[in-house]
């Protein structure tokens, strides 16, 4: 473990191993992070409940990508594909703003399986005349 | 390109104007204001420089006192040399930033031109809210007129930015008996007072794409305590730092400030520590005292924060009496400098000086010469009886029945 003396000061992180523009460039996933990243460490841990995200109903808006204060919504080749439960605080901000009918996240119970959540999703409400 | 500004050898400035110039001169790069009085008019005329073509920078306008300081860590983080100004509500309301600027490291410098807190309302000054700022991990300096309130500013950006420091800094100016009095100041030019602060150095700017930093992050109790150790002991450690811009200054200047100031203290034996603008006053008043015989002398602070406890004890190890002035509410303890000083005094030097408190000038009361010769007459009467004759704590210049504690 490191002593107080061995820090950056600032307490800053610096995120990745390699150029930042370069790293910028490449998906997530294939990023290499450093190790005093946030990235490994979870930051999840008061979350009681969690966002699932139904890919059935999904319309790829983004919404939820723009407003997630923690940066925890997953994004492959221009496709949501779900939400990083590392880093989620369970805010539920990206529930809120997502546009579709029925929503394509919605919160469940911290505990409950995401397949069982999905087994549950609404059906499409309908406009009240 | 920034206009140049032509200026006279000598130019009459009250202490905002001077701290405008300075800011000027500084070429800061981002100012973010909610101007509040007596601090008003710095970037007031911060603004005209601006308008006028003699700045190069960005004045941000913002909804509170507590976005200005958010846009200026945000401007700071992000790689610009960035400063501001505020008094009393208004750097209360700053005070939750204030611990960002610091545990991130962004040399900031905040012009905190010193008044009282309400309620009662009051805009005059006393320095509840420099108090205030004591525990915020900032640099703090006091400057006691015009001149240094100037020169002050300078080295603040000097101080701030050295990366052995990299600690934002607070220049303290007492509101209306410095920031509105007019004086003669001696500036530097344009070009030598830039050069004398110099280039701003960059250090983890969240603007280099190349590599990129997260600002910010959380850290519970695995870290926190590791980074606000390490903050302590940098600013534990910045007096080296601020001795040496010091020392550059009187080359440059021939101006020489030290982190404890001493007037008259080759022989003194009964002794005032104040701040601000009050210094000056009790310099006239121990100068006066003298012509009764009573040996008196005035130290004085340069630097609240880091405190200079060894300094402090050096220049007080011969005295028999020292009276602790405090320009604040106590609110329920004996007065700030008589517990930072008296703990200095008592750990460092053999001698048991008799240490008493004046709680003074709230809400601007006039602190008169009447009210220190009165001080340096009860101090003598404390070292001729080697005991306290009155009790600790008193309060000056308070109308009604007087009030004591201890």
């Amino acid at each position: 473990m490191k002593g107080w003396n061995e820090f950056e000061i600032g307490s800053v992180l610096f995120p990745f191993n390699e150029d930042g523009v370069q790293a910028q460039g490449k998906m997530r996933e294939e990023r290499s992070y450093t190790e005093n990243s946030s990235r490994s460490a979870s930051v999840a841990h008061w979350r009681v409940q969690k966002p699932v995200h139904n890919h059935d109903h999904c319309i790829n808006c983004f919404f939820c990508w723009v407003y997630c204060p923690d940066s925890s919504i997953l994004a492959k080749d221009d496709q949501m594909s779900g939400v990083d439960y590392v880093h989620c605080k369970g805010c539920g901000v990206c529930v809120s703003v997502c546009p579709t009918n029925p929503k394509s996240l919605l919160m469940f119970d911290e505990n409950e399986a995401n397949e069982e959540a999905l087994k549950q999703w609404p059906q499409k409400e309908e406009k009240q005349k | 390109m920034a206009l140049k500004y032509e200026l006279s050898k000598v130019e009459v400035w009250d202490g905002n104007m001077a701290a405008s110039h300075a800011l000027r001169q500084a070429q800061v790069d981002v100012v973010a204001a909610y101007p509040i009085t007596p601090s008003t008019p710095i970037v007031q005329n911060y603004g005209k420089f601006l308008s006028d073509g003699y700045i190069d920078g960005e004045f941000v306008m913002v909804e509170s006192e507590h976005a200005a300081m958010s846009a200026c860590v945000g401007a700071g983080a992000a790689g610009g040399r960035v400063a501001t100004a505020t008094s009393s509500q208004g750097f209360a309301l700053m005070v939750e930033v204030l611990y960002q600027a610091s545990g991130m490291r962004i040399p900031l410098v905040l012009n905190l031109v010193n008044r009282a807190l309400a309620a009662p309302l009051n805009v005059n000054g006393d320095h509840s809210d420099m108090y205030l700022s004591r525990d915020t991990g900032w640099i703090s300096l006091c400057a006691y007129n015009p001149q240094e309130a100037y020169d002050f500013n300078l080295m603040a950006f000097k101080i701030a930015e050295d990366l052995r420091v990299r600690i934002p800094v607070i220049v303290n100016q007492d509101g209306f008996i410095c920031s509105h009095t007019a004086q003669n100041v001696a500036p530097l030019s344009d070009e030598e007072a830039y050069e004398f602060i110099g280039e701003y150095k960059q250090k983890n700017a969240m603007l280099d794409f190349s590599k990129p930093i997260t600002y910010g992050a959380q850290a519970e109790e695995d870290w926190h305590f590791e980074h606000k150790a390490q903050l302590h002991h940098d600013l534990m450690n910045s007096h080296v730092v601020i001795e040496e811009v010091f020392d550059l200054f009187a080359k440059k200047t021939g101006r020489k400030y030290n982190i404890v100031e001493k007037y008259d203290m080759d022989d003194a034996e009964v002794v005032i520590v104040a701040l601000g603008t009050t210094v000056e006053t009790a310099r006239v008043a121990a100068k006066k005292i003298r012509e009764e015989g009573i040996k008196a002398g005035v130290v004085s602070l340069r630097t609240l924060r880091p405190f200079p406890y060894k300094l402090v004890a050096e220049a007080l190890k011969d005295v028999k009496a020292i009276a602790m002035l405090d320009r604040s509410s106590p609110a329920g303890a004996m007065g700030m400098l008589f517990n930072e000083v008296g703990v200095a005094v008592l750990q460092n030097s053999t001698k048991k000086p008799i240490l008493s408190n004046y709680i003074y000038g709230l809400g601007g009361r006039d602190m008169t010469q009447e009210n220190l010769l009165q001080i340096y007459r009860d101090l003598d009467a404390n070292a001729k009886a080697n005991k306290l004759t009155h009790p600790t704590q008193q309060f000056i210049g308070l109308r009604g029945k007087k009030m004591a504690f201890n």
